[in-house]
């Protein structure tokens, strides 16, 4: 890797300046445009919504672990669950993947300086701090009991807590997330590096961009929808109250219309860095680069058709239904294309076992789970007894943390080196790694069979019958948190003690790798010019 | 290799403006400019496309209440705005052209028309709102007009004043802008070389404009 070490010596020359030490000061930092410190604080910010959020999952397991009231009384759970999903969705995994990981290595990947809009990018990041100030405000106030969906008629007439607040912290958060996707596709759009072709972007952009598209197509959608909502809550305008000739449903259409499509804000930025995860890792060219770019986009436009699928039991018609069940299947092709294809670069290659390689490996295990129980669901006749019990719940937290946010962790342990300048202890991690397996398979499988057998969903309590596996679930989360707790550990011991990261510790080919870690603040000493694919390891010898 | 910032003051040099840092070129930093312009243009129109749709589901619903509520919007107000906001996209349109030819003085005249037309506007939808209220032709459980025969006349209004509103809140948002770019142009900021604000708040503008050409038939005409 010649150029690897010509990275390490231009960064020799440069004096160790590098995009963190450059400037020094907390205004600095609130003040600068440079994506990788924008990334920086993106990561840091959604990493403590991530762990307020699953403290709030740990105490509803708890809660759990046996029937009856513990800890928290019917209100207070009802509570812990919506600020549970409303943060992980809102605050962590829709931002965390393109606002974080996305905003670092994007324009790295592609030779560029920055993003096409750098002070846009700060707006953002501070669009998403007010939204979570006014997400977060409703813990010390008044709480919030709507589910993270706002039902109304629910949220806008009987709701004692605060809805106002939080919808509006969403409707803020929706505009931090749209004006990333937009950067983000003007960025790709023309400011490539010569040489980067479209065939020549890592897949991780593909995934990136896709993403963008349905951000800026479906979150705009929400934002009308939530302001419909603080209409209909504070004046009562009508539109969605059926007292006033108004229509639930039409709620939930609009709702969803965003929602499903959120769903694939989250997973596809996770497709993303899998893709690059197994191909650096395998040292192996990616088995069908193309198929793997197009079925995120495939996905992406899928994506919007299927919304109707949350709303069998809603009172749609049995027309609507049959037609959204039926698309809804396609969205297991594009998703299999992908899973067989990763599968396919491992074949031949030169597999080495590092941490983030471990993620990928339970990323396929649990995304092909949860991928595969959508597919029940989205029968019409199998989903009117599966609907709104824990069978549900089990397969959207296998699609989001076990896909979502197991990759997201994946690419955090793959970029690390790169955004810190600092290897980590790779039995640390390892060992982390296999316990949020465990730990996840445990919690989350087990919901399966309870949501099979019966048990519903959003319930503080339940049956005697439900309560061994009640309690399995409730271990199984206490060894899933240890598992995070221990990559934190794993992590901040790195940034204090970890050795100093090469510039290309894994062998990569894409352009990230070919520049000094940490980057400098222009990112590269010189504008690269690009010769070869971002996965041509062949002439590696690897 | 020279330097790309040398490289864009030679090819598209400006005493006002410099190409930024990232970019190689004055024209890519245009180009990309243009695209998140349109790319946030689109973001817009769903946004409104929400609530056609809603506009669309309970016209079919309620036809008869909509039919009788509509009669109640001036339709001679209505139409003069709409006169008023296609004349300011005429005056935009001739001010972003004037930018382009480098013609101060005529940038800042139209850009100046095109405010004046957008506040009479709002003037116009002023009176519009204060009959409205003043009558009880009001949003869902706050409509107390007498004398309607159809069930639902407040979802025509809830859907009325928040297209209505939120439209005037783009307008408000565009007076602003102009007013930006007028202040801008008078300091003589935008030549042939450098006018893509102007250009970008014209894209804005011009949605605007077109998606009262929406809501004025839809609402005050067919109802």
């Amino acid at each position: 890797m010649s150029r690897a070490v010509t990275a390490d010596e231009m960064d020799v020359e440069a004096g160790g300046k590098n995009y963190l030490n450059a400037e020094k000061g907390i205004v600095s930092w609130l003040t600068t445009v440079d994506h990788k410190r924008i990334g920086l604080m993106y990561l840091v910010s959604t990493l403590t919504m991530f762990m307020i959020a699953g403290i709030f999952a740990l105490i509803l397991r708890f809660e759990l672990l046996r029937s009856g009231q513990d800890v928290l009384t019917p209100g207070q759970y009802n509570q812990a669950f919506t600020l549970h999903g409303a943060m992980m969705v809102f605050l962590f995994i829709i931002p965390a993947i393109p606002g974080g990981l996305g905003n670092f290595v994007l324009p790295i990947m592609i030779g560029a300086k920055d993003v096409a809009f750098p002070k846009l990018n700060l707006l953002s990041l501070y669009l998403y701090w007010t939204g979570a100030i006014f997400t977060a405000s409703s813990i010390v106030s008044t709480g919030l009991d709507t589910g993270w969906t706002f039902y109304v008629p629910y949220s806008t007439t009987v709701s004692q807590t605060s809805v106002i607040a939080v919808t509006f912290g969403a409707f803020i958060l929706g505009f931090s997330s749209i004006l990333t996707g937009l950067n983000f596709i003007v960025t790709i759009h023309k400011l490539r590096a010569p040489g980067v072709t479209w065939y020549r972007l890592p897949l991780m952009l593909w995934a990136i961009y896709a993403t963008s598209i349905v951000q800026i197509l479906a979150t705009p959608v929400l934002a009308i929808t939530l302001l419909l909502l603080i209409l209909e809550r504070a004046f009562h305008v009508g539109i969605f109250d059926p007292k006033l000739g108004g229509d639930p449903v039409l709620y939930q259409h609009f709702f969803w219309f965003y929602s499903h499509p959120a769903v694939y804000i989250m997973i596809l930025p996770g497709m993303g860095i899998i893709s690059d995860l197994i191909a650096v890792h395998s040292h192996r060219r990616i088995f069908g680069y193309k198929a793997i770019a197009f079925s995120s986009v495939a996905i992406a436009l899928v994506g919007f058709m299927v919304w109707g699928h949350h709303m069998f039991t809603s009172g749609q018609s049995e027309l609507s239904s049959t037609i959204f069940s039926f698309i809804t299947f396609f969205v297991a092709v594009p998703s299999g294309v992908k899973v067989f294809n990763w599968t396919g670069t491992m074949w031949g290659g030169s597999v080495a076992w590092n941490t983030p390689m471990f993620y990928a490996m339970s990323f396929l295990f649990l995304f092909t789970i949860g991928g595969l129980t959508g597919l029940p669901l989205a029968m019409i006749g199998l989903d009117l007894h599966l609907h709104d019990t824990y069978f549900v719940v089990a397969h959207f937290h296998y699609v989001m943390m076990g896909g979502a946010v197991i990759a997201f962790i994946g690419g955090l342990h793959h970029w690390w080196p790169k955004m810190t300048g600092r290897m980590y202890n790779e039995t640390t991690a390892k060992i982390a790694c296999g316990l949020i397996f465990v730990g996840f398979n445990m919690t989350f499988f087990t919901q399966f069979f309870l949501g099979a057998r019966g048990m519903p969903r959003r319930y503080h309590t339940y049956l005697d019958q439900y309560q061994p596996l009640h309690a399995f679930s409730t271990y199984g989360s206490w060894v899933l948190g240890a598992g995070l707790f221990l990559v934190l550990f794993t992590f901040i011991h790195s940034l204090f003690k970890g050795e100093r990261a090469p510039a290309n510790p894994w062998g990569g080919r894409s352009l990230e790798w070919q520049t000094p870690s940490p980057p400098p603040t222009e990112n590269f000493h010189k504008t690269p010019v690009v010769t070869h694919g971002p996965y041509d390891f062949a002439t590696t010898g690897k | 290799m020279m330097s790309a910032s040398t490289e864009a003051a030679q090819e598209k040099g400006s005493p006002d403006f410099v190409v930024a840092h990232h970019f190689d070129k004055a024209d890519t930093q245009f180009d990309a400019g243009r695209l998140g312009i349109w790319l946030f243009l689109v973001t817009e129109i769903l946004f409104f496309g929400g609530l056609f749709c809603a506009f669309f589901i309970y016209r079919g619903w309620y036809f008869d209440s909509f039919v009788e509520a509509h009669h109640h919007l001036d339709k001679k107000m209505g139409a003069l705005n709409t006169v008023f906001l296609i004349t300011s996209s005429l005056t935009m349109a001739l001010g972003v052209r004037s930018a382009q030819r480098s013609a101060r003085k005529e940038t800042v005249g139209f850009l100046l028309a095109t405010v004046l037309l957008a506040c009479a506007f709002l003037v116009v939808k002023y009176f519009e709102y204060t009959h409205k209220i003043h009558d009880g032709l009001l949003p869902g459980a706050m409509f107390h007009a007498q004398g309607f025969t159809t069930q639902h006349p407040g979802v025509f209004y809830a859907i009325y004043f928040v297209m209505t509103g939120i439209h005037g809140l783009h307008v408000v948002i565009g007076i602003g802008l102009i007013l930006w770019i007028l202040i801008r142009a008078q300091k003589g900021e935008f030549s042939s070389r450098y006018y893509a604000p102007v250009e970008g708040v014209g894209l804005y503008w011009h949605l605007v404009d077109l998606i009262w050409i929406y809501l004025f038939p839809l609402l005050y005409l067919v109802g």
